[in-house]
């Protein structure tokens, strides 16, 4: 089986921090990562990997030459081959140009590696937080798709998902080729060995750009194929004085607290 | 080039017994507002099987024209038979903007009809506006794990898609029905739905974990200390009538299992009332709650990030403060 995991280098979000002179957000010195979720994808891949060992798993990260270090994380936890897609015309694209782009790097990859199997995404990036680029890229190739995958198991023809939902999880069979999108199942992902890690290193990934990409429609990319413009950007205002309540014992605060909630009409 | 018409549409998901969901419902609020500042006629979109509570909740919720598809092809979810109603639906009538609620329904689906029709689609906004100078849709929505807000436009794309937060908007009061149903019969053949679901898994201890709809939550965190140290959060939150979430460090403990979980991994929730209990508040998982009108906070540490957006707090410990609290409670509404 050939599998394809897409990932995203991004910001670490719990090291942001906010300048309070201007107000905005604070990128330098912000460690980047591989998107948690695509981490989640990853593993998945090398989950099937580890019952069908004829398996080959391939990653792709659209972004600067820097989001190569993301591609070395993934080689040195799973990956068999990498892919980056970068250039100038790419950026500012929003969800739709962005899909757009990776599905027409998929073929692209595809002319080399063979047809993928599956497609496998993070459910979203924690920066950009849409959950849009996965879905959209199953509508560009007309494949159908699962969100909120947990696992994933291979059976014949199909693939059997176990996702998500509000009121617990299903089982749900796709025909192949899909796209699966994953969040955090109840496992951690594996770590990478010292061998795959030093391999990772030496590893050379190929850098697709526009031009490799044939038949791309550069009107469709970055900022003019973009449908959505952002407006602008601020820093949510923080609430300010709540009440903090530190009586004698927690029981006396307890019941303060329910006199307040209780007259506010909130209990 | 501009849409058909001027018309704003709510797509209201169903339940699987053809009720409405809640988030549907009250996204006829922000709807109403929107379609009168674009001129437009407020539309809801019914798709399910057996769809007459949802008509019915629909119409006596502000809408002025429901659309309804009916079949047993949509009693259960699927992407490609939603896609392809809610399409021929757009194509057939032509809305401005379209309002979906940010389940895992709606996030499923959002991208796939936007990117089918060429639309743009603004994820999980959490506040919606006219802009008077060209009357499109601006969508706020949170990003960054919620340090940053961005409102984002869709000028020349039709429909303008976004996806909303539950929670956010409440329901309007309940009127007469007045709306004009309608019904619009599309099919899906069974070959064009390449996905079947073959179990349906309840949450492990036939507990229903509706976080995203819930009006109450009571929140457990590292402070619990133990599975054990659930028990004061549950009874609370049984007297409360609340649902039960935690926060990543209690469910990476094991203590509680992930479908609970409030955060940036787990769930975003906007209850009317959230209960922090021994969560420090890590932005991560203020990311997920901080959309709750009211924030309560019992933590031991006075020093905690959490007391930072709680309008009330006990610095305290939970095990003393939630006992008494639950009596409260329960003693007002014997």
């Amino acid at each position: 089986m050939n599998i394809l995991v897409c990932v995203k280098q991004v910001p670490d979000t719990t090291e942001i921090r906010i300048d309070p002179v201007k107000n905005t957000l604070i990128r330098e010195g912000v460690p980047s990562i591989v998107n948690p979720f695509d981490g989640y994808a990853l593993e998945a891949a090398a989950r099937i990997r580890d019952k069908h060992p004829d398996t080959r798993i391939v990653v792709v990260s659209m972004g600067p030459e820097q989001a190569k270090n993301a591609l070395k994380e993934c080689l040195a936890i799973a990956a068999d081959q990498a892919y980056l897609v970068s250039g100038r015309e790419f950026g500012g694209s929003d969800t739709l140009a962005t899909s757009y782009i990776l599905s027409e790097t998929i073929r692209e990859i595809e002319r080399r590696e063979g047809p993928f199997d599956a497609i496998f995404c993070g459910k979203q990036a924690i920066d950009g937080d849409t959950a849009q680029v996965g879905p959209e890229i199953a509508e560009h190739l007309d494949y159908p798709q699962v969100t909120y995958g947990l696992e994933a198991e291979l059976d014949g023809e199909t693939l059997q998902v176990k996702k998500e939902t509000e009121d617990g999880a299903e089982i749900v069979a796709v025909r192949m080729p899909c796209l699966v999108t994953f969040t955090k199942p109840a496992w951690d992902p594996r770590f990478p060995t010292i061998k795959r890690k030093m391999a990772a290193n030496r590893a050379q990934i190929p850098t697709l750009s526009p031009a490799d990409l044939a038949g791309i429609d550069l009107t469709r990319c970055g900022l003019n194929g973009s449908p959505t413009k952002v407006k602008k950007t601020f820093v949510p205002q923080k609430k300010s004085g709540g009440v903090k309540l530190q009586e004698e014992t927690a029981a006396d605060s307890a019941r303060k607290l329910y006199g307040l909630l209780s007259d506010a009409g909130l209990v | 080039m501009e849409a058909k018409t001027k018309d704003l549409w709510v797509f209201v998901e169903t339940n699987e017994d053809g009720s409405a969901k809640n988030v549907g419902i009250e996204l006829l609020t922000p709807g109403k507002m929107m379609a009168e500042k674009q001129g437009g006629t407020l539309t809801a979109v019914v798709i399910g099987h057996h769809t007459d509570a949802a008509v019915h909740a629909v119409a006596t919720h502000g809408a002025a024209r429901i659309l309804v598809v009916d079949g047993p092809e949509y009693a259960h979810y699927t992407t490609d038979a939603y896609t392809i109603a809610l399409c021929a639906l757009v194509e057939k009538y032509g809305p401005t903007s379209m309002l979906i609620g940010a389940t895992n329904k709606g996030r499923d689906l959002g991208p796939r009809v936007s990117c089918r029709l060429k639309g743009g689609l603004t994820a999980d906004c959490t506040a919606l506006d006219i802009d008077p100078d060209d009357g499109k849709v601006a969508w706020t929505r949170p990003a960054f794990g919620g340090n940053l807000m961005a409102t984002i436009k869709c000028p020349n794309n039709f429909p303008q898609i976004g996806t909303v937060r539950p929670g956010v908007f409440k329901k309007c009061e309940e009127t007469e029905a007045s709306a004009e149903v309608i019904r619009e019969e599309i099919h899906v053949d069974a070959k064009d739905i390449r996905t079947q679901v073959l179990e349906v898994i309840r949450d492990m201890n036939e507990e229903k974990v509706d976080l995203e709809g819930a009006e109450i939550i009571v929140s457990g965190g590292r402070g619990v200390g133990g599975p054990d140290g659930f028990a004061p959060i549950r009874e609370l939150a049984a007297a409360l009538g609340a649902t039960v979430g935690a926060s990543r460090a209690a469910v990476d403990s094991g203590w509680i299992s992930h479908a609970h979980q409030v955060g940036q991994t787990g769930k975003t929730v906007g209850p009317k009332l959230y209960i922090a209990c021994g969560i420090s508040g890590a932005i991560q998982h203020l990311a997920g709650m901080s959309g709750a009108d009211t924030i309560v906070a019992v933590n031991r540490d006075p020093e905690a990030p959490i007391f930072d957006v709680a309008d009330y707090g006990i610095v305290g410990d939970l095990f003393e403060a939630l006992p008494v609290l639950t009596e409260e409670i329960r003693r007002a509404r014997a």
